[in-house]
């Protein structure tokens, strides 16, 4: 077929002369690492960057190693505890700020909500630090709840958009209707609000997940001695030789990543 | 057409009183950026009544509903219904129910699931709810889409659903508001006369909001006219079509002509009136009225006919004649350069007599006149 004869005469993007070369080229820089890695992750030898065949080896490694066993539970339990409180938060703070009359000062709390997307990591890495460290010292209470703390609070702005976004695009007479139809404020948020707003919780529950999982500067300057999760045990790692073990473990965490989002697209299309 | 409705007594069926709104004022906003959307509003809607408040955008006819169902709540005056006051009642707690404009549907429900949501919220019981979800469905002619989701069927079936809806609870008054302007021409007509089938049929009484005159002419008992958040006039469509007792009513309602009068004599409820062409007739007065001096009438364009000059209570020059196939509009100018419109219904093989630029009389009916209270 001639190519040329299907060329439209209005201005397309699509036949415009390098787009297909420009596509290809950032599929490439965005897809090629991490292709890389995986394969490498399958890799007999004990390099990261010579091929020496194929094995499970390395998976198999990741799976004995008793401190890879004990960071994947630390990670998994911080980013399961830090997801829910703050989607229950975030609902809350959606809620609170969609279904109430708009007043002067309301876009300033939407900022002080989203602060931690605003205000450079590391600052409240270090402002934590020093302020947990009081705490510490002051109290002597020890453990996990620290970490937790943290990571609930940079989560919060990552359930929050998603989920304000949802109950932003609800019509508010279906809750209107709702009362007028003898439900309660209560039976109306149970029986129509929170289903419709399930799947902006969904995905905010899910991107506050996969982000507290994902963390690595607020978590290295909190976390206690012998306190290490999977990102802060790969950075450790980094020091020492690094083995395709690291290749390994980034590959299930990526395969877990997907599968959370494959399952939020199932999710939200039957709810849609 | 519609006589035989719109005649019935509006209380024929039964002698008690629904809804009383007392001295209403609803207040928007605060300080110099404050709306004033109902502005001292008292009437009475009666039980087992197809009342509506006519209006256009901004009248207020909206904000009167949403105060009877509890979505707002008056700033000063009250509401009741059966005698209990029920102004700063929940929404959930008052035997009212509403048929929404964008219907407000639940699309995370089937049909069945949305009729039987109320019956639901009472308590009643799931064998109960059943029943009458059933029931409706019957009643709006919904049943094979029981178990549709809302968002499967059509906008005429929507409006069935919503309106199942709102019927299931069995309330005491169903408030709708415009809910036929989202349809069609043709399924606007349809669902007029199913309105009126199942106001009939439920013995409910109804309280329908609309902007247009059409609807509320053909539909109603009683028709409330509102502008600028006060009530102008209550009556039956004959009434208020008939017997207009304000400008703004008039005007809203139908096509009109005005005209300026000097009021000779006046008593019982008629006048005597010298118009602008020095002949008098008899016109009817708004109740309570004893003008004298100048006022304005109001006559309506079917209730005059062109004759000869000098036959005619007024002289006037044709300016232009507009054929609308049943009905002819002859627009005249008149000796006072008040315009003034003519409707003759056309018969077949009638042949043209007025032509444009002639100076015709226009003979008005007897009692066709009324007198406006401004």
């Amino acid at each position: 077929m001639n190519i040329l004869s299907m060329k439209p005469k209005t201005f397309s993007l699509r036949y415009q002369p390098g787009f297909t070369i420009i596509a290809l080229a950032c599929f490439f820089m965005l897809y090629a690492p991490i292709v890389t890695l995986v394969i490498y992750s399958f890799n007999a030898g004990k390099y990261i960057s010579i091929w020496e065949g194929f094995s499970l080896q390395w998976y198999v490694s990741a799976w004995n190693n008793e401190i890879v066993q004990d960071a994947t539970i630390r990670s998994l339990v911080l980013a399961l505890q830090a997801s829910l409180y703050s989607t229950v938060l975030a609902t809350m703070a959606a809620l609170g700020t969609t279904r109430i009359r708009p007043f002067r000062g309301l876009t300033a709390i939407y900022a002080m909500i989203n602060q931690p997307l605003m205000v450079p990591e590391i600052v409240t890495a270090v402002a934590l630090l020093i302020l947990f460290a009081m705490i510490k010292v002051a109290t002597g209470v020890q453990g996990l709840f620290y970490l937790v703390a943290a990571h609930t609070a940079f989560c919060i702005p990552f359930a929050y958009l998603p989920i304000r976004a949802r109950l932003e695009g609800m019509d508010l007479t279906l809750e209107t209707a709702a009362a007028d139809l003898y439900a309660t404020p209560w039976m109306t948020f149970r029986r129509v609000t929170l289903p419709l707003m399930w799947p902006g919780i969904i995905a905010g529950a899910m991107l506050a997940f996969v982000i507290s999982l994902d963390d690595i500067v607020i978590t290295e300057f909190v976390k206690s001695a012998g306190q290490e999760t999977l990102p802060t045990y790969m950075l450790g790692q980094l020091r020492r030789i690094i083995t395709p073990e690291i290749n390994a473990i980034s590959t299930v965490l990526l395969a877990i990543s997907l599968l959370v989002v494959s399952f939020f697209f199932v999710v939200s299309h039957k709810r849609d | 057409m519609q006589d035989n409705v719109n005649d019935a007594p509006a209380n024929a069926h039964a002698p008690g009183v629904d809804i009383i709104a007392q001295n209403v004022v609803k207040i928007f906003g605060e300080g110099a950026g404050q709306v004033r959307a109902l502005d001292d509003v008292s009437v009475t809607i009666h039980e087992n009544e197809f009342f509506t408040l006519l209006g256009p955008s901004g009248c207020g006819k909206t904000t009167l509903l949403r105060l009877i169902a509890g979505f707002d709540h008056p700033t000063s005056g009250t509401i009741r219904l059966e005698g209990q006051d029920i102004s700063h009642l929940p929404p959930y707690k008052r035997p009212v129910n509403t048929v929404f404009q964008n219907y407000a549907l639940f699309p995370h429900m089937t049909v069945a699931q949305n009729i039987g949501f109320g019956l639901e919220m009472l308590g009643r019981s799931n064998s109960d709810v059943a029943d009458v979800v059933d029931k409706m469905l019957a009643l709006v002619r919904m049943g094979e889409l029981r178990d549709r989701r809302t968002d499967q069927i059509s906008g005429g079936q929507q409006q069935r659903v919503a309106l199942a809806r709102a019927l299931a609870p069995r309330p005491k008054v169903l408030l709708l508001d415009e809910p036929l302007s989202a349809l069609d021409y043709k399924l606007r007509k349809d669902m007029q006369i199913e309105l009126k089938r199942l106001q009939h049929e439920t013995g409910i009484t109804f309280i329908f909001v609309t902007h247009d005159q059409e609807e509320a002419l053909t539909m109603s008992d009683r028709i409330a006219v509102m502008s600028r958040g006060q009530i102008l006039q209550i009556g039956s469509p004959r009434q208020i079509y008939d017997h207009p007792a304000e400008r703004f009513v008039a005007d809203f309602i139908g096509d009109t002509n005005f005209l300026i009068a000097d009021v000779t004599s006046s008593a019982g409820g008629k006048a005597r009136l010298l118009l602008s062409s020095g002949r008098e007739v008899n016109a009817d007065l708004p109740e309570g009225m004893t003008p004298s001096g100048r006022v304005t009438a109001v006559v309506r364009p079917e209730h005059a006919t062109l004759v000869t000059p000098g036959e005619g209570e007024l002289d006037g020059m044709l300016e232009n004649v507009v054929y609308l196939g049943t009905d002819t509009h002859y627009h005249l100018k008149l000796s006072d350069n008040a315009p003034f419109v003519v409707r003759s219904q056309n018969q077949r093989n009638e042949d043209e007599v007025f032509a444009v630029g002639e100076t015709v009389g226009i003979a008005l009916e007897s009692d066709s006149l009324q007198v406006l209270r401004d």
